[in-house]
């Protein structure tokens, strides 16, 4: 706040400084029950009987250790399959949906195919598709050589959530009014420039928390691809796991998932307040 | 009806329903370039959809429309080319929110008649200069005034240098104390020779701006004139009846 205008009352010197001392109150409050939970919750847990053994099966960190570098490369994969995953679910869902924007007799039946499509693969389990691309392609015998498993799983990815996004999309693109596209048209763009440049732009607006809710379970599901055989961190924590007599391994690799969403479950937070701030006046309550 | 040499736009029995609603029923209406020409009457009259129908942004059930001598209604015309050759301004402005004053303004320019981005941008500074907007080039629209954008969207609309010019109630959303500047910019293009026809409730800015009054009501033209004859000694019991509820 600036200084400007007039020194504040006294009346409102004095609320000020309630509000301080109930502040600081607060806080101190909360950090100390935040503290005696915790180690009340720690002594609880660590003297349960059967912790140890809790602890030798999920949260062994000689075996975390030992299990890491292996569960590591694994998880790098899984970012490249994401990276690949998203990149290609952005391009598909936008031809979807922009195919199920055009209007005229002429496109029935990319509009049918479209709308089929998104029909079929919101409603097939990912992990069908995955075993229908993941060994029933390779079986065609169509290529000389092996295509790698992590390619045939972001295949499977993309189909699967492009169906989803295109939704989303099309969701977006009916929320801009309709009054802008007329106003595209009568400056004389043609129906794919005033979806261009006017409506998807401002779709996209709309849509953002949307689309990152469906990339962050999207990179949940890039630990799939390990049941064609790719050695990503799952894989990875699967080979570790029969080495020792622990599932660290797994807990490793999950928490490694985890890792990788809060930063994108963080950002989708704060861009749904920031849209929620600037259409409401006021206060967010 | 004779077509002389000085017709800019000119449409005749033009039909257009919704459903079995006829909106339009059978409206002649001409315009000689430099021409401007206000449309008065109740809501639901018709003046929306009959300025939507010239620009082909709805499809008439009947009639012919002429640009320039050229039939608009045929439909192996290039409509995006044709709407080019139109500037529309709306009740709501219709901004682009995401895009900054001066990319409204110099869209048309650069997307439509391909103008290079600088002699484009050259072009939009001078018109948002005209209006005294040019520092406020590179704001979004939410920035300005409801005065402001609907004279931005006027800009924009006269950018392309359209044929003709198509308002529709430009003023009606506006505050009371902002619309005399959008009407100031109306009455400055008038008299620089563009071709306008407008749907208004100004009955003070129809009569003092436009050549000529159409009065329309229930899809027709009840009645035409210059606006001091329209105004001051109208023919019609309709019209007079019209006139009275605005002015009591």
């Amino acid at each position: 706040m600036t200084s400007e205008g007039p020194a504040p009352s006294s009346l409102e010197l004095e609320r000020r400084a309630f509000r301080r001392r109930q502040t600081t109150r607060s806080v101190l409050i909360g950090a100390l029950s935040t503290v005696v939970f915790a180690v009340v919750a720690w002594f609880l847990i660590v003297n349960a009987p059967g912790w140890p053994r809790v602890q030798q099966s999920f949260f062994a960190p000689d075996v975390a250790i030992a299990a890491l570098p292996r569960v590591w490369d694994g998880f790098l994969l899984n970012i490249r399959v994401l990276i690949g995953a998203v990149a290609g679910v952005v391009v598909l869902s936008l031809v979807i949906a922009t195919i199920r924007t055009l209007r005229g007799p002429v496109f029935f039946p990319l509009r049918a195919l479209a709308a089929g499509y998104t029909d079929l693969f919101r409603g097939m389990p990912l992990i069908i598709v995955l075993y229908l691309i993941g060994f029933g392609i390779p079986g065609l015998r169509f290529t000389e050589g092996r295509i790698p498993a992590e390619v045939l799983g972001t295949i499977a990815l993309i189909l699967t959530y492009s169906a989803y996004v295109s939704e989303v999309w099309r969701a977006g693109i009916e929320a801009v009014h309709p009054s802008q596209r007329l106003a595209a048209r009568s400056l004389g763009l043609s129906h794919y420039q005033s979806l261009r440049i006017i409506v998807l732009p401002q779709a996209l607006r709309k849509v953002t928390p949307a689309l990152m809710n469906d990339f962050v379970a999207m990179q949940k599901d890039v630990g799939l691809i390990s049941i064609l055989g790719a050695v990503d961190a799952v894989k990875g924590a699967q080979i570790e796991v029969s080495h020792f007599a622990s599932f660290t391994p797994y807990v490793v690799a999950g928490l490694l998932f985890v890792l990788l969403a809060l930063p994108m479950i963080r950002l989708t937070d704060w861009l749904t307040l920031r849209l929620r701030r600037r259409e409401q006046i006021g206060e967010v309550i | 009806m004779a077509v002389s040499a000085s017709v800019r736009l000119s449409a005749t029995g033009i039909v257009k329903r919704f459903g079995d609603r006829t909106v339009l029923d059978g409206i002649s209406v001409a315009l000689d370039a430099h021409e401007v020409v206000a449309l008065i009457g109740p809501s639901g009259s018709g003046k929306s959809t009959l300025l939507r129908c010239l620009n082909l942004l709805e499809r008439i059930d009947d009639g012919q429309i002429l640009l320039g001598g050229e039939d608009i209604s045929d439909p192996r015309v290039k409509v995006d080319a044709v709407r080019a050759r139109f500037g529309v301004v709306f009740q709501n402005y219709n901004l682009f929110p995401h895009l900054s004053v001066l990319s409204n303004v110099t869209l048309g320019l650069r997307k439509v008649k391909r103008v290079a981005k600088d002699e484009a941008e050259k072009r939009g500074l001078e018109l948002l200069d005209r209006i005294g907007l040019a520092d406020k080039a590179k704001v979004h629209p939410d920035q300005l005034s409801g005065g402001q954008q609907q004279r931005a969207a006027i800009v924009r609309a006269i950018a392309t240098d359209p044929e003709v010019l198509l308002l529709d109630e430009i003023t009606s959303a506006l505050d009371p104390e902002l619309v005399g500047e959008v009407l100031q910019l109306v009455r400055e293009l008038g008299s620089d020779g563009a071709t306008i026809l407008m749907a208004t409730h100004e009955m003070a800015f129809a009569r003092d701006v436009a050549h000529r009054v159409l009065f329309l009501d229930g899809g027709r033209i009840v009645e035409q004139g210059p606006p001091a004859q329209l105004f001051g000694a109208p023919q019609q019991q309709r019209t007079k009846e019209f006139l009275a509820r605005l002015s009591p």
